[in-house]
């Protein structure tokens, strides 16, 4: 209890006593603070609240003081552990209270006596802040420990804690935000009564479209479009996975490449090469027009655009969930059929396509969410054509701001894939016909039938070549001058975005340089926190049992299935004021990446630790080390391809991100791809497609480079050992894995 | 190493663990001495591993006290028990070679480098494995796996040493062998040793003490002889070794000695205590003694299978009451199949279980 209980108290105190409580206004790592120390609004919370008057933040330090005497005590009783829960409790429960009331309710009859005249706003919380609540949280999880629960293991339920608090703060204190306001009338107060028909306003849902008369509303709209986009990538991928695992079709690992390129792509990437194809000006508009003397006209831009550049993007996606499915089909089930004189096709009808049905469903399924999220190829190709996601978006950022708007519309979006998800999981997710038993199953997939071999290859091969010259659209379309218009070779695009001049040392003179290494830096700060706390996760739901573990795993499990657009409104509506005030920081950016991809390293994670046998960890237990020893050195060097993936991942993924992101962004911390974005709604095209390529190649580089560092060390000497297993989900089969469970 | 002083004793009170619903052990007591190898024994799921796990901490017990070594650890977490544990699965860090298997104890309790290194040689070698140090878990054979989870466990000088089924991966040959060796190691150490395993006769060949377990609760704890000769219960009798249970009739209870009908019969036991009032006979296989049908035998039979096992043979005897399994390694005659025999009880080797 001592040893523990005492560093946090430490901790604590160092929070409270030494370090600013609220937020820096020029920044924590500037260190202003240090020169006027104790002084104005950047004093650390012990000077605030005994000589700046502010009897509210007493309460943190109050019972951090008593909680010396229970950790200076010998030994553990369960009374001490109770009194360390109690006094911790209050003071974190405490501190939180102040900041909420004072911010929303100054005038609250309880608390306006106690904030005298002081009820002027406060600043958001700081570093003190934040490292005093965090060691009240320890303090309270200790104690918690010593009750015996979670095996009595202080590291086990300080990290169920600390991830718990996290997930709460960063995902669902956000999303009742949005809740929040969508009840705010215009005029600033709540009413219950106005969100009913302003939820099922025509505006939303109207179906005007459906008869021609006019056009739909945007719910319906995005709808249509998931339920197209989702019937559409599944056929093409079982074509796809059909050719890559049925037939000797020779490109196989070429058709692997097409797969995975989508995956470092930022998602209007694609709109964008669709343009340069088929815009007003594009190449084969051009060619069209000149061949037929057809009209040029702006049919890009619109449903069909889209709906295009959804196909392009999630295929991949479709296609490796589907080759798992494919796959799954026993060879035997097949065999069997055909010794029962069933010809290949009746073969392929009566027995490998009911087997894949629930995986078929999966796959659509997916592919309706992915688009119902997308937010960048709308973005650049909606034209009229309204979707949730864009609409949420003008909705904040329009000429008239209507967050109740951008509220009520991000709940829209949020209960149909909410409940996309929900049908996922029930209906499909339990009924897999496919899944690998212990027993070897070996033997021949049956050969497919002409027919539908033909269809196949029909389809997948003119797909795979759209694909790769949509791809070389992107390459080529960064070095013409002007598009359509100017079709000479220029390397002006790349050096307006990456100049650098040396004349007086090295100065980053291109435009994108700002914005290119805040994103670096962004991501690669980011991607290790999110796998530490995906596999963190993991580790806990996989290895360790306690009260609530449910609702735990699908609290991290749920911002997986939020869309990056509702993310994004959902953050700038609860972490735009104090107490937590963190819009125009980074620390929001990397905030953002971590909760939102973080369920694809507790998805890895989970898969990657369950082939670790749970007696290596409980041996290292019992030779006297403690659990963090133990993660520490022997489950994280087993983890390493889990390690490797979930970081790839989620560098990745910060790196091509736009939804979200595009809400959070300032002039200081700028992403690459809101510039992108901002350029091409400037039409500067050459300058997007050239950066697009530059982020394409840096994220194929650090994948290579991530999977040198760490495959290549942990495979030297221990490849000859058989447990545990490797883990299936390389880059490739990340999307499905974390998507299909 | 004088390690029998560290040998700790293990207390339960009332130790309950419940999974969800499910009970696993329920309402345990018990009081080890220490520096003894005691056997958990008991069909499967009957909670042995569960009480292992306890002990070691692995589990908490959702009710009661654990004290080992007259501390009480009901609350402290498996790191900080002085309690090690071999594992069915061994449990190897496969990433890590033999000595780093051996040593990872010492090095996580921050034991200086060059006694670890010493303290790791002398437990390698302690089980013959001297100079497999560099190699990895997965260049060694089962058995030699099983001796490097052994040397990990008992590097640390733990009051307590925990053993899972440590030789159900091994084949029978290695059994008796590694058995042998781990007794000869508990007995050189002098600590205490809590074994859990399926197979009784392993249990009657390393064991000071014997607890048998049944439905997530002790059913008898006493020495290999204690439970053979004086089963508390049919269950135990049945487990432990072979026996027959067959119903009979108790005459006349007087100064410790019992009289009971079997069949037209009659035998006199001696018995401590009460005696249950419906009780049961149990008759050892080995006790009953076979010869040629004579008219004045008092029980009769007809051999209805016999089988010739080298040192012994096995018969199932059909008689007027009920069908006895017969063990007769006298090996001075041989009935066939269908003859007629007389059978011979011992009343000393008798004895009378509840239903
Ligand atoms: N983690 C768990 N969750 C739920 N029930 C469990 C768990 N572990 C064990 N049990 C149940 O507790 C009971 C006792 O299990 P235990 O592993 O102690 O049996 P055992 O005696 O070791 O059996 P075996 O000889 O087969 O190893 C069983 O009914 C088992 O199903
Ligand atoms: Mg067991």
């Amino acid at each position: 209890m001592r040893r523990t209980t005492g560093l946090w108290l430490i901790v604590g105190f160092f929070g409270y006593c030494l370090l600013p409580w609220y937020m820096v206004g020029d920044g924590f790592l500037s260190f202003s603070w240090l020169s006027e120390f104790g002084a104005g609004d950047t004093a650390p919370a012990a000077f605030l609240a005994t000589a700046q008057g502010r009897p509210w933040l007493a309460p943190a330090g109050l019972s951090l003081l008593a909680t010396i005497p229970i950790v200076l005590a010998n030994g553990a009783s369960t009374r001490r552990a109770w009194a360390l829960i109690a006094i911790a409790g209050t003071g974190l429960v405490m501190t939180m209270l102040q900041g909420f009331m004072i911010q929303h309710f100054p005038d609250f009859p309880f608390i306006a006596p106690f904030l005298s005249g002081a009820a002027q706003m406060q600043p958001g919380f700081g570093a003190g802040a934040a490292v005093t609540l965090i060691a009240l949280l320890f303090m309270i999880t200790t104690g918690v420990a010593y009750l015996g629960k979670g095996r009595a293991d202080a590291f086990v339920v300080g990290l169920i804690g600390l991830i718990v608090a996290l997930v709460g703060v960063f995902v669902f204190f956000p999303l009742s935000q949005v809740l929040v306001r969508a009840f705010e009338l215009p005029d600033g107060s709540y009413a219950l009564t106005e969100f009913v028909p302003r939820f099922f306003s025509s505006d939303i849902w109207s179906l005007k479209c459906l008869v021609g008369s006019g056009s739909c509303g945007p719910a319906v709209n995005s709808v249509l479009l998931a339920t197209m986009t989702g019937t559409g990538t599944t056929l093409l991928g079982l074509a796809f996975a059909l050719v890559f695992t049925r037939t000797f079709f020779p490109a196989k690992r070429l058709l692997r490449v097409l797969t995975v390129i989508p995956i470092i792509t930022p998602p209007f990437v694609i709109g964008l090469a669709l343009i340069l194809l088929f815009g007003r000006s594009g190449a084969v508009t051009e060619l069209v027009a000149d061949l037929f003397g057809a009209e040029k006209t702006r049919w890009i831009y619109g449903f069909w655009g889209i709906y295009l550049a959804q196909m392009l993007s999630f295929t991949p996606i479709a296609f490796l969930v589907l080759i798992g499915v494919v796959e799954g089909v026993s060879p035997s089930m097949e065999e069997a059929s055909q010794t029962l004189n069933a010809d290949r096709w009746q073969t392929f009808r009566d027995v490998s396509l009911p087997l894949m049905r629930p995986g078929l469903a999966n796959s659509f399924l997916l592919g309706f969410i992915e688009s119902l999220a997308d937010f960048g190829n709308p973005l650049v190709l909606g034209g009229n054509y309204n979707v949730l996601s864009t609409e949420i978006y003008f909705a904040i950022v329009g000429a008239v701001a209507d967050p109740a708007k951008a509220a009520i519309l991000a709940i829209a979006l949020l209960s149909l894939t909410l409940g996309a998800f929900a049908i996922q999981r029930r209906w499909v997710g339990g009924k897999s016909y496919t899944t690998v038993t212990g027993k070897a199953d070996s033997g021949q997939h049956a050969d497919l039938s002409p027919a539908v071999k033909a269809a196949c290859y029909g389809t997948a091969l003119p797909w795979a070549v759209f694909t790769a010259i949509v791809y070389g659209m992107i390459i080529f379309g960064s070095f013409v001058k002007l598009w359509g218009y100017d079709n000479s070779f220029t390397l002006d695009h790349y050096i307006r975005a990456f100049s650098v001049d040396f004349t007086n040392g090295i100065r980053w003179t291109g435009v994108a340089w700002d914005s290119y290494f805040t994103t670096l830096s962004i991501s690669t700060i980011a991607a290790p926190l999110t796998a530490l706390v995906g596999l963190s996760t993991a580790y806990l739901l996989v290895r360790q049992n306690f009260a609530g573990k449910n609702a735990f795993e699908f609290g991290t499990m749920l911002s997986f299935a939020i869309p990056g657009t509702v993310i994004g409104v959902s953050y700038i509506m609860a972490f735009n004021v104090p107490p937590i005030e963190l819009t125009g920081t980074g620390i929001i950016l990397i905030i953002v990446f971590v909760f939102r991809n973080m369920p694809v390293g507790v998805r890895g994670g989970i898969a990657a630790m369950s082939q670790i046998d749970r007696s290596l960890d409980e041996a290292s237990i019992t030779l006297g080390a403690n659990s963090f020893t133990t993660v520490r050195r022997v489950i994280a060097p087993l983890l390493g391809p889990a390690m490797l993936a979930a970081l790839t991942y989620s560098f990745v993924r910060a790196i091509t991100s736009v939804s979200a992101v595009i809400f959070l962004v300032s002039a200081q911390h700028n992403m690459a791809t809101s510039f992108i974005v901002g350029r091409v709604e400037n039409g500067e095209f050459g300058l997007a497609i050239a950066y697009s390529t530059v982020l394409i190649i840096t994220m194929l580089s650090a994948i290579l480079l991530l999977q040198l560092a760490i495959g290549r060390r942990r495979l030297r000497r221990r490849d000859r050992l058989q447990s545990p297993a490797p883990v299936r989900s390389r880059l490739p089969s990340l999307l499905p894995a974390g998507r299909t469970k | 190493m004088n390690a029998s002083e560290k040998a700790g004793s293990i207390r339960f009170e009332n130790v309950i663990k419940n999974y969800g619903q499910v009970t696993a052990v329920k309402d345990l007591s018990l009081d080890l001495e220490p520096g003894k190898l005691i056997t958990l024994l008991g069909p499967s799921g009957c909670g042995k591993t569960t009480t292992l796990r306890l002990i070691a901490g692995l589990e908490m017990a959702s009710a009661g006290s654990i004290f080992v070594g007259g501390k009480d650890v009901t609350n402290l977490t498996a790191t900080y028990r002085n309690v090690s544990m071999v594992f069915q699965s061994y449990a190897l860090f496969p990433h890590m070679s033999v000595f780093e298997n051996v040593s990872y104890g010492l090095k996580v309790s921050a034991v200086p480098s060059a006694e670890t290194r010493e303290r790791a040689q002398d437990a390698l070698a302690m089980v013959g494995l001297a100079g497999f140090g560099e190699r990895l878990p997965s260049e060694l054979s089962g058995g030699q796996q099983q001796r490097v989870a052994v040397a990990r466990a008992i590097v640390l000088e733990p009051e307590v040493l925990l053993l899972d089924e440590p030789l159900s991966n091994l084949d029978a040959k290695l059994r008796r062998s590694v058995r042998e060796d781990i007794r000869a190691i508990q007995q050189k150490l002098g600590i205490t040793v809590v074994y859990v395993t399926h197979d009784q006769e392993e249990a009657m060949a390393v064991s000071d003490q014997i607890i048998v377990m049944r439905n997530a609760g002790i059913e008898q704890i006493g020495s290999p002889r204690d439970l053979y000769l004086q089963p508390v219960s049919a269950f135990i009798a049945d487990f432990i070794g072979d026996a027959n249970v067959v119903d009979c009739d108790i005459s006349d209870v007087k100064d410790g000695i019992a009289e009971i009908q079997f069949g037209s019969a009659s035998y006199r036991i001696a018995i401590e205590g009460e005696i249950p009032t419906q009780s049961r006979l149990v008759i050892r296989p080995e006790t009953i003694r076979l010869s040629s049908y004579s008219e004045s035998c008092r029980i009769s039979g007809e051999v209805g299978y016999a089988a010739y096992l080298g040192n012994q043979v096995q018969y199932t005897i059909h008689t007027e009451l009920t069908d006895l399994f017969v063990i007769d390694n006298r090996m001075d005659g041989y009935f066939p199949i269908g003859s007629r025999v007389s059978l011979d009880l011992d009343d000393s080797r008798l004895c009378l279980v509840e239903v």
